[in-house]
């Protein structure tokens, strides 16, 4: 634990939220991205929930992965593995917290079942194991992973409730104008990219 | 015969997944910066769907109606770490280019889509050629949109130069943004011409519980589709 490792850290956070960030780099993620962004409190409540799942994932799939997958040599299972996980974990927590938690379960509750069929969450644990990390680097990786899609879908949502009144083409209302929105985002995300 | 035929032109053009049906937009943005990854991505995703259908079909008798989902993430999930390990072996070119999407084809909705939707109600046979359909159809897409994409962005398809000499390659298209803008053109296009499509009303919807189509998927959809979950759940216990 020196300070190299801690700056480390600190790349793997900012690449994976502004320079690689999840939807406007990787497209993982977009259902939801163009799905859920028509307002700022609906959409931070997805990114609030892909958060928490993320982050929980990241943690599982790479504890499962260092501790069961590699000592017996069965790292192609991966595929298989990760996502049966992810789609226990989502229901896991679902009940967990409409138990424990009725606030927080009206909060994200909604956006629990969406999630197991977001890319993105399979994703991370993907780029995990595929870049070596370590479980720390994992969740560090998932969290501002997770964080990067939360900024860019308020963002996306934010720029479509201001857009609401406005006079737009026949042919680009809805669906269209909101990718043409999502091409100017990720421009500007490009501008990121000599960031490390 | 003719059965077998209709499976195929539906899945090429009446409900193609990616212009008809706006399913798996994903991979359509990610891995169209060329035509080659393109038809890479669509091959594999062909092989995927025209396996999982025919397994899926042929254990359709067996597989209890409650946990029918796990049952399909299995197969699926065995079928595209085959898929992988075998262009590993074979083509690692390929495989280096399209990294991690390959194994997210898991989660590609149009998977869950026709398996869900088509093989788990009807025969291998159909089932099988209506895997090959939508492949194909799927292909015809990513390879269209990746040509277009390439052509523009380098001047190239397939890697052979097209362009004359003189033209400066417009590289944001096989850049991230690109991609974005050459959907929301290819939608608008619809919109204008009044083509059939998903996004904007006219489009065939899925067979899917949720209507399938992630682009205009929102919460009033996704509760509409949680509550009726809940209300089967209800009957099935009131029984």
């Amino acid at each position: 634990m020196n300070s190299q490792y801690f700056v480390n850290l600190l790349i793997i956070a900012i690449s994976a939220a502004f320079i690689n960030n999840v939807v406007l780099s990787q497209f993982l993620g977009i259902c939801s991205f163009l799905g859920i962004s028509n307002k700022i409190k609906t959409a931070s409540g997805m990114g609030f929930a892909v958060i928490f799942v993320i982050t929980l994932s990241s943690i599982i799939c790479s504890l499962i992965y260092d501790f069961i997958l590699l000592p017996m040599d069965l790292e192609y299972l991966k595929t298989i593995v990760f996502i049966i996980i992810i789609a226990a974990l989502v229901q896991l927590v679902e009940m967990v917290i409409k138990k424990y938690s009725p606030a927080l379960y009206d909060a994200l509750g909604v956006y629990l079942p969406l999630i197991t069929t977001n890319c993105a969450v399979l994703g991370v644990a993907l780029i995990n194991v595929e870049n070596g990390f370590d479980i720390v680097e994992s969740i560090v990786n998932g969290f501002a992973t997770a964080a990067g899609f939360l900024v860019a879908i308020v963002v996306l949502a934010g720029i479509r409730e201001r857009m609401e009144h406005n006079d737009i083409t026949v042919s680009f209302r809805g669906f269209p104008i909101t990718l043409v929105t999502a091409t100017l985002m990720a421009m500007a995300f490009y501008g990121f990219a000599g960031l490390v | 015969m003719s059965k077998y035929f209709e499976r195929l032109s539906n899945g090429l053009f009446k409900e193609n997944p990616i212009f008809i049906l706006m399913l798996g937009m994903c991979p359509t943005l990610a891995v169209t910066t060329s035509a080659t990854n393109a038809i890479g991505m669509g091959l594999s995703t062909t092989v995927v769907l025209l396996a999982s259908n025919v397994i899926i079909a042929a254990l359709r008798k067996f597989i209890p109606d409650k946990v029918r989902m796990p049952y399909y993430i299995v197969v699926v999930a065995s079928v595209v770490t085959i898929v992988e390990l075998l262009l590993k072996a074979y083509f690692p070119s390929i495989n280096e280019s399209l990294g991690i999407y390959i194994p997210l084809i898991v989660v590609n909705c149009i998977i869950f889509g026709r398996v869900e939707a088509y093989a788990a109600k009807n025969s291998v046979g159909l089932s099988l050629f209506d895997g090959i359909g939508m492949g194909l159809g799927f292909t015809m897409a990513l390879v269209l949109i990746g040509s277009f994409r390439e052509l523009l962005g380098a001047g190239t398809v397939f890697g052979l130069q097209v362009m004359p000499n003189s033209f400066e390659p417009i590289s944001i298209f096989v850049q991230a943004p690109g991609a974005f803008l050459v959907v929301a053109m290819l939608t608008a296009l619809q919109n204008k011409l009044k083509l059939p499509s998903a996004t904007n009303g006219s489009g065939k919807k899925s067979a899917l519980s949720c209507g399938g189509d992630c682009a205009n998927c929102n919460e009033d959809t996704y509760t509409a589709y949680h509550e009726g979950d809940k209300n089967n759940e209800a009957k099935g216990k009131g029984e």
